[in-house]
């Protein structure tokens, strides 16, 4: 049995669901995107003050990500404005969603929630089915980078080349 | 596949070759390699410090610079790196480097321009490969195997291919050095 309260680990189906995103409020979630890998970047909140923090870095890293077909969202406990100012200030351009009603309830329905009622630095990546491929809880403080995400992709990739192979 | 608050450390993925920028004696004991993005204000700070190093251990330290722009922030970051490379072409990267870095307010193409006279380098011929974009792959390819190895934002090091989690003040850089080459 898995720890009710730990992140939600692979083999497992990623709970489904839609939050208000920038840039116009538009209900997003993994579901829309069936048939391509769904990358979850779980983060504490926007405006934090490191030099190439996270949600920034994804943003430049977009082309990798893609490079496997793959899409990125973002979600933390921020509303949709906030997001927004955040998204216009970081030059960050793929969804942010608001996981603000009731607040941090998708965060835990993954298990990447804090004590605290926010999400927790979290990454998921959910395979083209709909099913956890990968998680890794970071510290608070640990920007994740993206090397994690691209080796899960890789290995999803390669898997799905050995089994139409 | 679930590595829950495990923080192994990271190493550098890729190796260094005679395609990298290197300063610095090649058969050093120790190697830094630094990603870096010209227009960050951090990697601006480390720039005197590392500077530093290299004078007072000139024969343990070689320095690497590999670029990684976060171009969504600092929009003067990519045509910098591709100045750089522009400048290496000819082999003149690290007064670039340098100039850059000394520089750090001027890095829009007017002042960038006039920086490249500056150094003796042919202005037009480098816009030109700037604005073509001649050396965006080399940028590109840097960038990707830093993120590769784990690089999260500028300056990331890696001393003898394990990441530095240190800060870049003089004293810390001289200790990692200096406990590496004994190691």
């Amino acid at each position: 049995m898995t720890d009710p309260n730990g992140l939600i680990t692979p083999g497992r189906p990623a709970p489904g669901f839609t939050l208000p995103a920038t840039p116009d409020g538009r209900e997003v979630g993994p579901g829309q995107f069936r048939g391509r890998p769904v990358v979850l970047a779980f983060y504490p909140a926007d405006f934090t003050p490191v030099c190439g923090e996270q949600m920034t870095l994804y943003q430049a890293a977009m082309p990798e990500l893609e490079r496997y077909g793959a899409v990125l969202l973002g979600i933390s406990v921020d509303s949709v404005d906030t997001h927004r100012a955040f998204a216009q200030s970081q030059g960050v351009e793929f969804p942010l969603l608001a996981d603000d009603e009731p607040r941090g309830e998708v965060a835990r329905r993954y298990g990447a929630h804090t004590p605290r009622g926010e999400a927790a630095r979290a990454l998921v990546v959910i395979d083209p089915e709909g099913t956890v491929a990968w998680s890794y809880l970071s510290p608070m403080d640990v920007n994740p980078g993206v090397d994690g995400i691209l080796d899960a992709l890789e290995r999803l990739a390669a898997d799905r080349r050995v089994t139409t192979g | 596949m679930t590595t829950p608050l495990q923080v192994t450390t990271a190493r550098l993925r890729i190796p260094v070759t005679e395609t990298d920028h290197a300063r610095g004696p090649a058969d050093a004991p120790v190697t830094i390699v630094e990603y870096g993005d010209f227009q960050c204000r951090f990697c601006g700070a480390a720039y005197p410090n590392l500077h530093e190093v290299l004078r007072q251990r000139a024969d343990t330290v070689r320095l690497v610079y590999r670029h990684f722009p976060i171009a969504n922030v600092h929009p003067y970051a990519e045509s910098a790196a591709e100045a750089a490379e522009s400048a290496g072409a000819r082999g003149r990267f690290w007064e670039m480097h340098d100039w850059l870095y000394e520089h750090q307010d001027q890095l829009d193409p007017v002042h960038l321009s006039l920086g490249v006279e500056q150094l003796g380098l042919p202005p037009e011929d480098v816009d030109a490969e700037v604005g073509r974009h001649a050396h965006a792959d080399r940028v590109r390819r840097d960038f990707v195997g830093g993120i590769r190895s784990g690089v999260n934002g500028t300056p990331t090091l890696f001393v003898n291919e394990v990441r530095h989690e240190g800060g870049y003040d003089l004293a810390e850089l001289l200790a990692v050095v200096d406990a590496t080459a004994t190691a």
